[in-house]
């Protein structure tokens, strides 16, 4: 005689329903910002970039170059070099998002995302915001170094603000600009993106006048981005605030920022594409 | 037995004029550990890409827990985890932020996520590692720590593509011992391998995969029962004692005749069903015919023979899979 024995199924309770979860996209970019900020913070690299940098350059045109260039600029030169310096530190401590992003895309990190069900963009979205905070800090150490040194900023609370928030600003734009160049570039390029905000600046106002530059670079030195951003951060902490000059400042910006944005959401999609 | 968790049929996909899937079918049961054997190239890990929705195919149809991969990518990736070729952890990160990060992006409950890490850490044994950035740890801690990571969000498939490549001989058995506890858990496990030493092991079915398609499957004493008998290989201590065993000093002895004669090497290589039963007949006739023997050893079938025996035609050389192409697309 055969009887027949059926196994019952065992089912673990609970686990494995494969049930839909919710998408939280603020969740995360929230957990792709940590994830950067541990990255930039966690290399010496990083943590040179971020602080040692800007605030070494600053002393450098302060304390080295300051006294050769100062008569051309009319009064304390510190005065004049600090928005100039905040600006390019704002670009440089930027860039890293460039490497960054390059360096996902090569490594198998990003197909993980990919099978994960996180909102898109999060990753990019988790370097702009690391990048605001970190970038935030780093400006107000190297204020703090530049007041210790004889900087003497003529702003109100209204300038102050201003300033903060023309600097989130500068900095979405500056980090989108770089989350886009990594997007398209090997790591060994990204790695140099930081070239670009360390030396267009030097062709600007923010380091010299205009007028003291030869004249074929005139033309392009007042027209640049970066004279009428950081004449508006100049104006914004001395106390001097021109309306003409930030809103120039701010199109510049606003307007990198959308054509990043763009661009950088369409080759985020075709690189992360099936 | 006929409850499939993955169901791949006619499975097509080219890169350009590069045909690397030619029509594959695959049946993997609920809670098996499926091993898909080939070299490089066979297009192991462009199915196993599709399989975990990273790529999509030019033809065919595939189903994970009867859910169909092109049309809801998003309900398979719930149900299904990849652990690639290389190690995708952060090295800046600790194991256990790696951890913890995986379980956030998968959108595990908040008050969940870190006895979450801390049971898969000590699962692992990365627990006295936990606190330490992925920079320090070892090629097979990595590998476990990427691993845990698959298993975050408790898949009911776990996809392996290629485990062990590039582990080291005690690292690799620790790994083929999670793996294997992992199945006994009811974890699904298709693991892809280009040795088969490895899916012997683990694999309760095998799949071969040669030029694109599923050249033979069975358990693994199936396939090796289609490949190849093992081999007895003689070493003689002189060109002489070789030549003599093949005048017949050696006569009687089975597989003599198809046997192989390697000159430089000094050896004569015996296929054979039953290799003690071989060996023994050797040894008693070359000391009956005073053949001074070096050594003996028995062969058995490597990945080589298999595809040999499979395709007619000879193996591509089994390297390490290190091409980076292959896990790009």
């Amino acid at each position: 005689m055969t009887t027949t024995v059926t196994a019952p199924t065992t089912e673990t309770p609970g686990r494995r329903t494969g049930a839909p979860r919710r998408p939280s996209p603020l969740r995360d970019v929230a957990t792709m910002t940590r994830r950067e900020s541990r990255r930039a913070l966690r290399s010496v690299d990083g943590l040179v970039t971020a602080f040692a940098l800007p605030v070494l350059i600053m002393i450098v045109f302060v304390v080295i170059f300051g006294g050769a260039i100062g008569g051309s600029t009319g009064g304390d030169y510190i005065n004049y070099v600090v928005p100039g310096v905040l600006v390019m530190c704002l670009g440089m401590n930027s860039s890293s998002a460039a490497l960054a992003v390059s360096q996902d895309m090569t490594s198998g990190t990003l197909d993980r995302f990919k099978t994960l069900p996180i909102f898109g963009p999060s990753t990019l979205w988790g370097h702009v915001v690391a990048s605001v905070v970190r970038n935030l800090t780093s400006a107000a150490l190297v204020v703090l170094v530049a007041v210790a040194l004889g900087f003497r900023p003529d702003a109100g609370v209204t300038g102050w603000l201003g300033f903060a928030a023309f600097a989130v600003l500068a900095v979405v734009t500056f980090t989108w600009i770089s989350a886009v160049l990594g997007l398209v570039m090997s790591p060994d390029a990204a790695g140099s993106v930081n070239m670009i905000f360390l030396f267009i600046p030097y062709l600007s106002s923010g380091f010299v006048p205009v007028e003291t530059m030869p004249e074929w670079l005139r033309g392009f030195s007042e027209n640049q981005p970066f004279t009428p951003i950081i004449e508006s951060v100049r104006g914004l902490l001395m106390g001097t605030p021109d309306g003409a000059t930030i809103a120039t400042g701010c199109a510049w910006l606003a307007g990198f920022l959308a054509l990043s944005l763009v661009a950088g959401s369409l080759l985020h999609r075709r690189r992360t594409a099936r | 037995m006929n409850d499939p968790m993955i169901e791949v049929r006619g499975l097509r996909k080219a890169y350009g004029r590069h045909e690397v899937l030619r029509g594959v079918d695959l049946d993997v049961r609920r809670g098996e550990i499926f091993a898909l054997l080939g070299p490089n190239g066979a297009g192991k890990t462009t199915t196993v890409n599709i399989l975990t929705t990273l790529v999509r195919p030019d033809g065919g149809t595939a189903t994970v827990a009867g859910i169909d991969v092109v049309r809801h990518p998003g309900a398979v990736r719930r149900r299904i985890a990849l652990t690639g070729q290389y190690a995708s952890v952060d090295e800046f990160q600790t194991g256990e932020e790696n951890l913890v990060m995986m379980a956030d992006l998968a959108h595990l409950p908040h008050r969940s996520v870190r006895r979450r890490a801390h049971e898969l850490l000590d699962r692992f044994g990365l627990t006295d590692a936990a606190g330490r950035r992925v920079a320090t740890y070892s090629g097979g801690m990595r590998r476990r720590l990427d691993l845990a990571i698959s298993l975050v969000s408790d898949p009911e498939v776990l996809v392996l593509d290629e485990p062990t490549t590039g582990l080291d001989p005690v690292s690799r058995t620790q790994l083929w011992d999670v793996v294997r506890s992992l199945a006994t858990d009811g974890t699904t496990i298709l693991l892809t391998t280009q040795y088969l030493e490895e899916a012997d092991q683990l694999a309760d079915t095998i799949a071969v995969l040669a030029d694109g398609r599923i050249a033979a499957r069975g358990t693994a004493s199936e396939l090796k029962a289609l490949v190849a008998d093992d081999k007895v290989r003689v070493v003689f201590d002189d060109a002489t004692s070789l030549a003599a065993a093949r005048g017949g000093a050696l006569a009687g002895v089975d597989g003599l005749a198809e046997a192989e004669a390697d000159d430089k090497q000094l050896t004569l290589t015996l296929p054979s069903s039953a290799p003690v039963h071989t060996i023994r007949e050797v040894l008693a006739r070359a000391e009956h015919g005073g053949l001074e023997i070096a050594g003996v050893s028995v062969v058995r079938p490597t990945l080589d023979d298999v595809f040999l025996a499979l395709t007619q035609r000879p193996a591509p050389q089994a390297t390490p899979n290190r091409t980076p192409q292959e896990t790009r697309r």
